[in-house]
């Protein structure tokens, strides 16, 4: 039982909601991007659970992609980019796991990542676009040709097809949908009513959310129903949507969540010493994920003096002057 | 002679192709920092925006990130992917992606992907992120390059993001509307492309660099008969870009 009669039956904590609806297999769809609003929480329960096989599906993401991939969880991979900003301009653990043969991937462009989910989130089998042209995406396919049959792996990449409309040469792009199992999103707020409300860029947590089959959504604090509803406009997803709603405080750490923290570059340059090393990378995952029982574990490991120092100005949004180096 | 580093010659090199009402797409990095010093110093009233959705941010604090909390304060409006790729090929708008690569060709192509085979690289990059798309709708791409022969190849190891494809009428004839490379930015040199065959040629080779060095580290031929020396940041430029754009040198 909780406090939040709205919604009792949703509202549970990160290894409950990792236990009753992510499985070995599952297609997976991260919110947030590269440095922001990742939803660590989630992806650190993921970990400890050792759910295996998991195929991940995103546009650029960063270190929810990259710990998940390093801990050996991720068998398939569809994304647009890998990379942490300055600290690691292309995820560590990612580009080994390529290099070495580890994962099937599958490389598409931002858009035309969020064009999958956008024609997943209205139900169609295909958006178009004329990004692609002349690029080696079209040319090259990631997934091995076995793979096409499986359930929720389009049968090809992309089809090039002549625009209907015209009489003149003009080529476009066909995009096919995604429909993951499950989308993760952490947010700011999410209502007592169940609405949730992300602050700053939305990326495309919008179209991923209503393309999955459920959702579940990690927020810094559940407010109440008549502050949410005193000003919608900044709502971002009705309540029917959500599956799972999980209060973490800091739950997007070491990446950055408007308004309320910035990304840490403290334990991002860490993380980016330990992945570059396999030994030390063991370390990290024994030290920060499986030795720790919860997240508040994890974040007092963290510490107070670095969780004050990317404290974000609540109206600037960011934590003005960190040390970012 | 002012003392300057290749990062702040190159910016302001790159800044100077920005006018005024030019919508301007900054990645990450250096692409960053020319797009905010282009914005204070040449073009005040160009837009910066990233594919993040973040649209004309005050920028206080230089991002480090496309995604950086930094370019959600003091925008028009905080969106998403669909709205930012609505602006970079949007037909009302002149729009300017500022880009970087790991290779480029004679003709403006990008590879952001892989050194070696794809399936099993030598060196695995990030990926597209929105470098394809921007590529494809913008009215004109600059890209960063370190200028060595590697990286000025002959055959991209993947061509991640089309330039002028292969060359006269061919990015045209691929179904891109418009677009195309406007200009490439290295520490040597900036480089443009011929209005005709669409090559690469030397347009302005920086103070103290020979021609000669940029030939040897250029992986292709390049036509030289246009070449003229470019004029150095003023004290002016240089006080903007360390002072108000990156006083915490995080990517000076």
């Amino acid at each position: 039982m909780n406090n939040y009669p709205e919604i009792t039956d949703k509202v549970m904590s990160v290894e409950e909601a990792v236990k009753k609806f992510i499985k070995d297999g599952s297609q997976i769809a991260l919110g947030g991007f590269t440095v922001v609003r990742n939803p660590m929480a989630v992806a650190y329960e993921i970990i400890r659970q050792g759910i295996k096989d998991i195929h991940l599906v995103c546009h650029s993401h960063g270190q929810a992609l990259d710990v998940m991939i390093g801990a050996g969880c991720v068998k398939r991979l569809e994304i647009a980019y890998g990379g942490n900003g300055r600290y690691a301009p292309t995820c560590i653990r990612f580009k080994k796991a390529i290099q070495r043969g580890e994962i099937q991937f599958e490389d598409y462009s931002n858009y035309q990542m969020t064009l999958r989910f956008l024609a997943g989130a209205l139900g169609v089998p295909f958006m178009l676009t004329k990004s692609g042209l002349g690029s080696d995406l079209l040319n090259h396919e990631g997934f091995p040709k076995e793979i096409r049959k499986e359930p929720k792996v389009a049968n090809k990449k992309f089809a090039v097809m002549q625009n209907p409309f015209s009489e003149e040469d003009d080529k476009v792009v066909l995009l096919p949908a995604l429909t993951p199992d499950v989308a993760l999103i952490h947010t700011q707020y999410v209502g007592e009513d169940g609405t949730v409300r992300i602050k700053g860029l939305t990326f495309a947590d919008i179209e991923q959310a209503k393309s999955a089959d459920v959702v579940i959504v990690t927020c810094e604090e559940i407010v109440p129903r008549s502050f949410i509803r005193l000003d919608p406009d900044q709502n971002t997803l009705p309540p029917f949507f959500v599956d799972a709603i999980v209060k973490v405080p800091y739950g997007a750490h070491p990446t950055g969540c408007y308004t309320f923290y910035d990304y840490d570059p403290k334990h991002l340059n860490l993380y980016k010493k330990v992945a570059n090393d396999d030994g030390l990378f063991k370390e990290y995952l024994d030290e920060w994920i499986y030795g720790l029982s919860s997240y508040d574990e994890y974040l007092n490991k963290v510490g107070s003096e670095s969780l004050m120092k990317i404290k974000a100005n609540p109206v600037l949004g960011y934590a003005v002057g960190l040390d970012r180096k | 002679m002012t003392n300057y580093t290749d990062n702040e010659m190159m910016a302001i090199s790159a800044g100077r192709f920005v006018k005024n009402g030019d919508i301007v797409f900054a990645g990450t990095g250096l692409s960053m920092l020319a797009a905010t010093a282009a914005k204070r110093i040449y073009a005040p009233k160009a837009v910066i925006f990233f594919e993040t959705g973040g649209i004309d941010p005050s920028l206080e604090e230089i991002p480090m990130a496309v995604s950086d909390l930094r370019v959600m304060y003091g925008t028009c409006l905080n969106s998403g992917l669909i709205e930012a790729f609505s602006i970079v090929g949007h037909r009302r708008l002149h729009t300017i992606a500022f880009l970087g690569a790991a290779q480029i060709d004679r003709y403006g192509n990008l590879n952001t992907t892989v050194i070696g085979d794809y399936w099993r690289p030598k060196t695995r990059f990030s990926g597209s992120g929105g470098a394809c798309d921007v590529s494809a709708f913008a009215s004109g791409v600059i890209t960063f390059m370190q200028h060595e022969k590697r990286r000025f190849v002959e055959k991209l190891d993947y061509l991640t993001s089309v330039g002028w494809y292969k060359g006269g009428e061919s990015r045209r004839n691929l179904g891109l509307q418009r677009g195309g490379a406007l200009a490439v930015v290295t520490n040597l040199c900036v480089m443009r492309f011929d209005d005709t065959t669409k090559e690469m040629y030397l347009a302005e080779y920086y103070p103290g660099i020979s021609v000669d060095r940029i030939v040897e580290n250029t992986g292709f031929p390049i036509d030289l008969s246009r070449a003229r020396e470019a004029a150095p940041p003023s004290a002016e430029d240089l006080r903007i870009l360390r002072e108000e754009v990156d006083p915490q040198r995080l990517i000076l």
